[in-house]
């Protein structure tokens, strides 16, 4: 049973009747397969309709979709011989962000990301993709390790945020993120950052300060969330359709900001309605981000990120 | 609207009208509710008498303070693009702006930079303005810690950050986000070039601030009762649905628990922050105290008779 998103109901009632359809027989004069392949274009100029405007809120939408591939998914797809490597050194493993080493186009490289999990059970182990301070110690030790063996990094960013808790904050969360981001833009391997679904501020950043930025056609990046940003700037929660407007967290804001390098497309109607096909994308985008860093030497890849990172904010929309 | 409205009421009004505190007489302090003489308060480097709350300064008496003499000088800031995103909420974020310019009376934004002598040391200071829409981190801010950064390497000064801040500007959108790597920039620029960066957490310092270079310090100072963390405590209660801790976020509770190195009174700040740099710029004492080499082993030699 797909997930639908709100303002797909015309697309599920549609696809509800061709999928009703399908099960009968032809009756009479009317041709059951006319009549599917009727309502099957019908819905397809729909979806294609909905999907080339989307607002910046159905982004939203669409970014935080349950069925959206996530940090697993295009590492099992993407990653030979993946190795998770587990723990701060300090004091837990934090399943919110999982890294290891693997082969990405038969070159070894470290891969870390947020995982948010695929069902229940998945997404409370993992913290629904909420890193807790270890979850940056974690990320940045294996940052130091891919440094040390002159290894390209690959980050997956898909999170609300950092989590937000007793125990993050008595573990120094905001530190763990300094240090992260310190870390991103300190090594001397290239650093290619791909946001695939939910970039959520700090927690987000402190994975994707890197020499390469992708982000996914309906994937979103932004200082905080819609929902935060209505009920502090508008005292209610119920402006986050504004705030998603006005914060233009959006990969194609995003690109004409300079924060973005390049966006990756997804299928029609999202990443969720075909993954293997937005898995495979993705994979071309990092391959062709990482290949012209790959001739660059450890100075280089850090002035190059240096650069990118100081040049950004010189002009608005 | 009229003679009425315009001239006679606000007369009755003033007439009737409860006497208020006169401003600059009198200030209430935040914590404990004590009226503070504002003359004796000012002394008092606005700590409160009766409880010792630290109140919030602003950048101008926060530099004063931490210079010899209260002298310094402040340096021009480079211009940045106002409102890059177009952004509105129930107003819009040009407006604020200016209304926050012209209380602080200029074109600033929520940094100051200057530079001056810390124990007879250059040092270069930056301190942010909590009053200029809460301290909060546009690109403004960000270009404001670079430069603080490179005048402390073009004078070989140690740099000395004071947050004060709730956090990014949300009206800045991913361009107040990414001044958290860009600030980690200038920060690795002082520490590329061996000299201290020294970061004095002050109330409050949450959100993207903390999250970069605020918590980057080769030495971490805290004022005591600030409040620190990067979740404010409000998300974190609607998150858990528990009451928090006594003293969360404070600066006492991250001594505790070991993300800073000291908490120092206002009244002791000046001097912690000139021995701290002193230790780190002077590494062999001042010449006029060095031993005589004679008078050195005899007295080293005297020693274990003791």
């Amino acid at each position: 049973m797909r997930h639908f998103l709100d303002f797909e109901k015309g697309i599920a009632e549609l696809e509800g009747q061709i999928e009703a359809m399908r099960h009968l027989s032809n009756v009479g004069d009317i041709n059951i397969a006319d009549e599917v392949a009727r309502l099957e274009a019908k819905a397809g100029r729909l979806l294609r309709q909905t999907y080339a405007k989307l607002s910046p809120w159905q982004k939203v939408q669409v970014a935080r979709h349950p069925e959206r591939p996530h940090f697993s998914d295009y590492v099992a797809a993407l990653i030979t011989e993946f190795t998770p490597l587990a723990g701060d050194r300090a004091f837990a493993e934090d399943r919110a962000i999982i890294g290891g080493l693997g082969r990405f186009r038969g070159r070894s490289v470290v891969v870390i990301g947020h995982e948010k999990g695929a069902d229940t059970e998945a997404r409370v182990r993992h913290n629904f993709g909420m890193a807790k301070p270890e979850g940056y110690r974690k990320a940045r030790r294996l940052m130091e390790l891919a440094d040390r063996f002159g290894l390209p990094v690959l980050t997956l960013v898909d999170t609300a945020g950092a989590y937000p808790g007793v125990d993050a904050e008595a573990r120094g969360q905001a530190e763990a993120i300094a240090r992260a981001i310190e870390a991103c833009l300190r090594i001397r391997v290239p650093l290619v950052a791909a946001i695939i679904g939910e970039g959520g501020s700090g927690g987000a950043i402190a994975l994707a300060s890197g020499n390469a930025v992708l982000m996914l056609e309906h994937a979103i990046y932004s200082v905080i969330s819609p929902e935060g940003c209505s009920s502090i700037l508008w005292r209610s929660a119920d402006n986050a359709q504004d705030a998603a407007e006005a914060l233009r967290l959006t990969a194609q804001d995003l690109m004409k900001l300079g924060v973005v390098d390049a966006v990756v497309p997804e299928p029609l109607g999202g990443a969720h309605r075909r993954r293997e096909e937005t898995i495979a994308a993705l994979g071309t985008a990092l391959e062709a981000a990482l290949e012209p860093l790959l001739a660059l030497d450890g100075p280089a890849l850090v002035a190059q990120r240096r650069q990118k990172f100081l040049e950004m904010g010189k002009h608005g929309l | 609207m009229s003679w009425l409205t315009n001239f006679v009421l606000p007369k009755i009004r003033a007439v009737v009208a409860k006497k208020e505190v006169p401003d600059n007489l009198w200030d209430k302090c935040p914590h404990c509710g004590q009226m503070l003489f504002h003359r004796e308060l000012e002394a008092n480097l606005y700590v409160c008498h009766a409880c010792g709350h630290h109140l919030r300064l602003s950048p101008q008496r926060r530099l004063a303070m931490l210079f010899d003499d209260g002298a310094f000088t402040r340096i021009e800031l480079p211009k940045t693009p106002a409102d890059p995103l177009k952004f509105r909420d129930r107003k819009r974020y040009a407006e604020r702006l200016k209304e926050a310019q012209a209380k602080n009376g200029g074109n600033g934004d929520a940094i100051w930079v200057a530079h001056g002598q810390i124990g007879g040391i250059a040092a270069v200071v930056a301190a942010f303005d909590f009053g200029f829409m809460g301290g909060s981190m546009g690109i403004a801010v960000g270009e404001g810690l670079l430069a603080a950064a490179r005048l402390a390497v073009l004078q070989e000064a140690p740099l000395i950050v004071v947050p004060a801040s709730g956090g990014a500007r949300m009206q800045e959108g991913i361009l107040s986000l990414i001044q958290m790597p860009r600030t980690v920039l200038a920060v690795e620029e002082v520490k590329a070039a061996g000299l201290p960066y020294i970061v004095i957490l002050t109330d409050p310092t949450t959100g993207g601030v903390s999250a970069s270079f605020a918590m980057l310090g080769d030495i971490t100072i805290a004022e005591p009762g600030a409040v620190i963390g990067f979740a404010g405590a409000r998300v974190i209660e609607e998150t858990i649905r528990e009451k928090l801790p006594d003293g969360f976020q404070r600066a006492e509770y991250l001594l505790e628990h070991g993300m800073v190195d000291l908490v120092v009174r206002r009244a002791e700040l000046r001097q912690t922050l000139a021995r701290l740099i002193a230790f780190l710029r002077q590494k062999t004492p001042p010449a006029e105290i060095v031993p005589l080499p004679g008078r050195g082993e005899a007295d080293a030699a005297a020693a274990p008779a003791d």
